[in-house]
């Protein structure tokens, strides 16, 4: 790889509250993927990870995540930035993997008051028993959209695209300072 | 001393807290509990307002929300200010600094009370009939005299530097109103498992037991087990419990939005906490327990500071330990305000006598009243009150004519009966009923998933409340899904009194014929002769009425009037209640603040302001940015001494002399992927795609159905499956969703999947004579000779040793030229690198002007400016961009249509005019004959103009009226100093042949 700088969308300071801190997720390699039923399973082997198939559902392995967003979309996020596009050009039923790990960037919230740091802008349902540890959905965040996932009971992974980065940020750390009111 | 009127051991707040605040200056002080009403009243002090049409000296008539007269004006410092604040709901703190409204120079002696003695003149609709004429004065004279006079209060000028929160919340069930109702049904629903929110607008819960101090609960007095009952559901996991929050709005499919006071009763607030939150609910079952409002009497001199409602009357005395006064008449036509009478009495103020217009009301009140030796009069009436500042005196008799007898008094309690809350129930849409013998609308119909409990479901009495209480929350928590075994609650419970009685309308003494001034509504000062006159002025509808009058149309929104008012109307209508029918109930139930409507929502958060990954680097240069949409885009950068003018100039000359570097990350990008890829670009765009090889790009136009112009932008096959199209920036999002749109309606059979990456690139385009030799160097191992990467190429390469990129060769300058697209947290490093060797040539960098300006030269257009919607491919002088072989895309069969094909549509033109240096108007009509009668007949407009600076010349693109066979022609474009003449031309100025781009 180049020697080139990388700026990223956000600079890594944790923000937010006592309740939740609000953190710039590290870079990770994504892939927007798009595969009818009959790649699926090829896919899955490629990635080393089951595709879901069930709505708001993810699958993950070794800091490597698939989230379903829609009947024939994932996407597939891996946290140590292995060439996801490489691995699935191996596959040779039709498909679309697209790289989006610039595209998008992520925050974690963290906390007893994540979910409600969260709620000041998204009009999700965010109790364990409507999205549980796992679940994922393509969201509102107030005015922008994000992709939602809960990685346990009280951390959630929200990505966004690049220049909503700092307005997602604004939000999420207003949300949290408000869960500890 | 918290005030003269405060009686020892009665009330429930503390003696030993106190607070100081003040009110016109003057400071009281008052218990920490007090509302400013409260207060106020503690010190024998009613006058708290003026009202707003005839500036009449008014008092708190109520202890709640509900309230018309005392507004106030409420501050904790210059920047938190609040007028129209309820004096009633504001809690006192220490420093708490409050003044009162619509008064000058102070609230005793006010100016604006001549209204009072011109009164005659501003009956109702006066606006209507006296501003009419003449028809000048309403713009310069009428309707600026009228702004200054209309509205209450002043709004604050600074801007508030308090925060406010949103919060989306779901539950099971949410019980609006934390009274005996809602309490039980919060109950029963938490036992049964559901998730459950119950709020209520008070400061603590309670409701009517606030003041209904003769009820017990399981033993207890009822306003201690609301308290503990408050407790142990807060305690619980599955209850969120909210106080001082209403409820305001009811909206569809049980979304509820609450508003949450949460500092505005804080002596000292806490820099994070928010001052008000806003709830946004979703709640699968809804239980209203809203309770019900208490009317007034409608009589002459109703208004008087020290009249007041009964049950307010009771609040003050039994939870503030404030009586209302030391001589208390009583008028009533509900049973409700003999206890208010008996709870006075026994603290020892004195009660001349109770006026009730009924002949025979309860027995039970009636042997009480006895009992405690009150005077009662049956079949009397209160004919009119007297005193300035505040109610001195009641006159009372049978009748008018009769004989009379006059009671000195200073303060005066009443009941007309209860009207039931069923605002939020009416907002749900759903349907109210008339019931006749009680003389009320109670829920009827449910349009939505939610019930109504207690008073404001007209159920009477309070065993009866509970029972429906207890039951709505069982069966509404396991209509949500909760299904927790529990033992069936039942709750003991006793009470004083039950009521009977009430009364809509006007009262003897205020009936028609009558020019008595008998409020109904107190604060837009609204009389009982004020409907009728507006009905023999020819209103029939009910919603009429209301305007005419503007009865309910105050920040109460009639509360207390609407049911007095429809009675009065429908008597002079000679209808019955239901008939004349009720006007719309609408959020929100009480006035809510800006600040919680907006919440995050304020500064950088009022939206989202989207930045290029090289905005830094771009604002380090100097750039002044302009808005596109949400995004920030460099829009010139000029240097020392250069206006916006000279910078363009220098960078477009530049640009065409050497080279210039502009940030294109902006433009929106879709990557179409899959073995149909081809075929649906040939179904979306006019052009051929399969044709084109991989590494290749071309101009492709986009059209809808109609046959129009839709977006454009340059495609570039990446491989046989794989293409990168480009869009313009505030077509990306909505390109994406026209073509998903086809995708999947109309050729859902093709294997081919879209996906947006317009923020996966970083954008720089490279432009002019220097191009080639400034990105050689940063360019890995990539032949980009004219051989190597002709024009219209792209090739997939790494640059900056090792980055990925996808490398284009194509201009939208006219230029040799490259678009460089690398990942975009590259972005950055790219425009360092090639900033450098840009400015190490001679160039510079350019922004969205001259971007703009060096297209025009070429005659490219861009969509939405050169084109409105109306603009075909050959309009646009595009025709070759229309594949001739295709036999279907999107348009196809528009661009066929009659008036598509036939002559005299409008085309684009270039246009020099006669004298070089002047540069036309966009948007400039265009004429044929300047000298023909106006008005003249336009046959076209200008579209863009710009300064050539490498022409020396203005240029213009245009649409005419058969453009394109006028070329060479002199039209004419009349200003308002001079007429313009212009030569139409070809659209393209610069460089016809296309030698500076194929080199």
């Amino acid at each position: 790889m180049s020697e080139a700088i990388r700026t990223k969308p956000l600079p890594a300071t944790r923000t937010g509250s006592a309740a939740a801190s609000v953190t710039p997720a590290p870079e990770a390699s994504r892939i927007s993927l798009r595969a009818g039923e009959e790649a699926l399973a090829a896919l899955s082997s490629a990635l080393d990870l089951g595709l879901p198939t069930q709505p708001k559902t993810s699958e993950s392995k070794n800091g490597r995540m698939a989230l379903w967003l829609g009947p024939d979309e994932w996407l597939i996020i891996d946290q140590n930035g292995a060439d996801l596009m490489a691995l699935c050009a191996t596959v040779s039923a039709p498909h679309s993997a697209t790289d989006v790990s610039h595209r998008n960037t992520a925050i974690i919230i963290s906390g007893p008051g994540a979910a409600d740091a969260i709620n000041g802008g998204c009009p999700l349902d965010l109790s364990l028993k409507s999205f549980p540890v796992g679940a994922c959905t393509r969201t509102l965040l107030a005015k922008i959209e994000i992709v939602l996932y809960r990685s346990s009971e009280d951390t959630f992974r929200v990505e966004c695209w690049r220049s909503f980065a700092p307005y997602a940020l604004g939000m999420l750390a207003e949300g949290a300072m408000d869960a500890s009111a | 001393m918290s005030g003269a009127y405060r009686i020892a051991g009665k009330g429930r707040l503390t003696p030993a807290r106190q607070a100081r605040f003040s009110f016109d200056g003057k400071f009281y002080t008052g218990l920490e509990g007090d509302t400013v009403a409260s207060a106020l009243l503690a010190h024998g002090v009613h006058l708290m307002g003026r009202s707003f049409k005839y500036h009449r000296p008014r008092g708190p008539i109520s202890a709640g929300s509900e309230e018309p007269n005392a507004l106030i004006n409420v501050a904790r410092d210059a920047t938190r200010e609040q007028p129209n604040v309820r004096a009633t709901v504001q809690e006192i703190f220490e420093g708490l600094k409050t003044n009162s409204q619509n008064r000058w120079p102070s609230l005793e002696y006010d100016i604006g009370a001549v209204n009072n003695l011109g009164a005659p003149f501003f009956s109702a609709g006066f606006y209507y009939k006296t501003f009419m004429w003449p028809k000048a004065a309403w713009k310069h004279v009428y309707e600026p005299f009228i702004r200054a006079a209309a509205g209450l209060g002043v709004a604050p000028k600074e801007a508030d530097t308090d925060h406010y929160a949103n919060r989306y919340a779901h539950c099971d069930v949410l019980i609006v109103g934390a009274g005996i109702a809602g309490l039980s049904a919060a109950l029963a629903a938490a036992q049964t498992g559901a998730s459950v929110i119950i709020c209520d607008e008070q400061p603590e819960v309670g409701g009517a037991l606030h003041y209904e101090a003769g009820t017990t609960v399981d033993g207890m007095p009822g306003f201690e087990w609301a308290q503990k009952t408050a407790q142990k559901l807060a305690a619980m996991d599955n209850v969120r419990l909210l106080t001082r929050t209403t409820a305001f709005g009811y909206y569809a499919q049980n979304f509820i939005s609450l508003t949450e006071r949460i500092t505005d009763h804080q002596a000292m607030v806490e820099k994070s906490a928010p001052r008000e939150r806003l709830w946004q609910v979703r709640a699968k079952r809804v239980i209203l327990a809203t309770g019900a409002i208490e009317r007034h009497m409608v009589f002459d001199g109703n208004d008087r500071p020290g009249i007041l409602l009964a049950s307010a009357a009771r609040t003050y005395l039994n939870h503030y330990g404030v009586a209302v006064g030391k001589k208390v008449g009583v008028y009533t036509a509900h049973d409700s305000a003999y206890e208010a009478a008996f709870d006075l009495k026994r603290a020892g103020v004195e009660i001349p006598a109770i006026v009730d217009t009924r002949e025979k009301p309860g027995d039970a009140v009636m042997a009480e009243a006895a009992a405690l030796g009150i005077k009662v009069l049956t079949g009397h009436a209160v004919i009119k009150t007297s005193g300035r500042l505040r109610v001195t005196s009641m006159t009372v008799g049978r009748s008018t004519k009769g004989t009379t007898t006059k009671y000195e008094i200073d303060a005066l309690i009443m009941s007309a009966g209860w009207t039931p809350s069923v605002h939020l129930f009416s907002q749900s849409r759903g349907k109210l009923t008339w019931d006749a013998d009680n003389a009320r609308f109670v829920p009827g119909t449910h349009a939505q998933d939610c019930l109504a409990v207690g008073a404001c479901n007209g159920t009477d009495g309070l065993a009866n409340t509970v029972e429906e209480a207890l039951g709505a929350g069982e069966l509404m928590a396991r209509a949500a899904g909760a299904a927790a075994d529990a033992e069936k609650l039942s709750l003991n419970t006793e009470t004083a009194f039950e009521w009977t009685g009430g009364m809509v309308g006007a009262s003897e003494g205020a009936g028609p014929d009558t020019v008595a001034k008998a409020f109904i509504d107190f604060q837009n000062d609204v009389c009982a002769k004020d409907i009728r006159l507006a009905v023999r002025e020819g209103m029939r509808s009910i919603e009429h009425i209301k305007r005419f009058t503007t009865n309910g149309m105050a920040s109460d929104q009639g509360k207390l009037s609407n049911m007095h008012g429809l009675a009065i109307a429908a008597e002079a209508l000679g209808k019955d209640i239901p008939e004349v029918g009720l006007t719309t109930f609408r959020a929100p139930y009480t006035p809510v603040t800006f600040g919680t409507i907006i919440n995050h929502a304020r500064g950088s958060l009022f939206d989202p302001t989207r930045k290029t990954p090289m905005h830094d680097q771009e604002a380090a240069l100097g750039a002044v940015f302009e808005d596109v949409g949400q995004w920030k885009r460099a829009w010139f950068f000029p240097r020392a001494g250069e206006d916006m003018h000279a910078a363009v100039n220098r960078e477009c000359k530049t640009v065409r002399e050497t080279v210039g570097m502009f940030d294109a990350s902006t433009l929106g990008k879709i990557e179409v992927v899959g073995p149909d890829a081809a075929k649906f670009l040939d179904l979306m765009y006019t052009n051929a795609w399969d044709s084109l090889k991989p590494g290749r790009a071309k101009y492709g136009i986009m059209l809808r159905e109609d046959g129009f112009i839709y977006d454009d932008g340059v495609v570039g096959r990446l491989a046989e499956d794989r293409f990168h199209v480009t869009t313009t920036t505030g077509g990306a999002p909505r390109v994406l969703q026209h073509m998903e749109d086809y995708l999947q309606t109309e050729f859902p059979h093709l294997k081919v999947w879209l996906t947006s990456t317009s923020e996966q690139w970083a954008t720089v385009a490279i432009q002019g004579p220097k191009a080639r030799e400034v990105i050689a160097p940063i360019v890995d191992d990539q032949d980009i000779s004219n051989e190597g990467l002709p024009f219209m190429s792209v090739v997939e390469c790494k640059v900056l040793g090792g980055v990925p990129a996808r490398l284009f060769r194509m201009t939208f300058a006219g230029e040799l030229g490259y678009e460089i697209n690398v990942p975009a947290d590259f972005g950055p490093a790219l425009w360092d690198a090639l900033y450098e060797r840009v400015e190490a040539a001679g160039g510079c960098a350019y922004g969205t002007e001259t971007m703009h300006v060096l297209r025009a030269e070429k005659g490219y257009i861009i969509v939405g400016q050169d084109t409105d919607g109306t603009v075909t491919p050959y309009d646009a002088g595009l025709g070759w961009t229309v594949s001739k072989k295709k036999t279907d895309f999107v348009g196809i069969r528009g661009l066929k249509r009659p008036d598509l094909v036939a002559e005299g549509r409008k085309q684009l033109v270039g246009l020099k005019t006669r004298n070089p240096k002047v540069v036309l108007e966009e948007g400039a009509q265009i004429v044929a004959d300047p000298n023909q009668a106006k008005p003249m007949t336009m046959i076209g407009h200008v579209t863009s103009s710009y300064w050539s600076e490498h022409l020396g010349s203005s240029i213009a693109l245009a649409v005419v009226v058969d453009g394109h066979k006028r070329k060479g022609e002199t039209l004419y474009i009349p200003m308002e100093k001079e007429t313009i003449a212009v030569e139409v031309t070809d659209t393209v100025f610069v460089d016809k042949e296309g030698s500076r781009i194929n080199v």
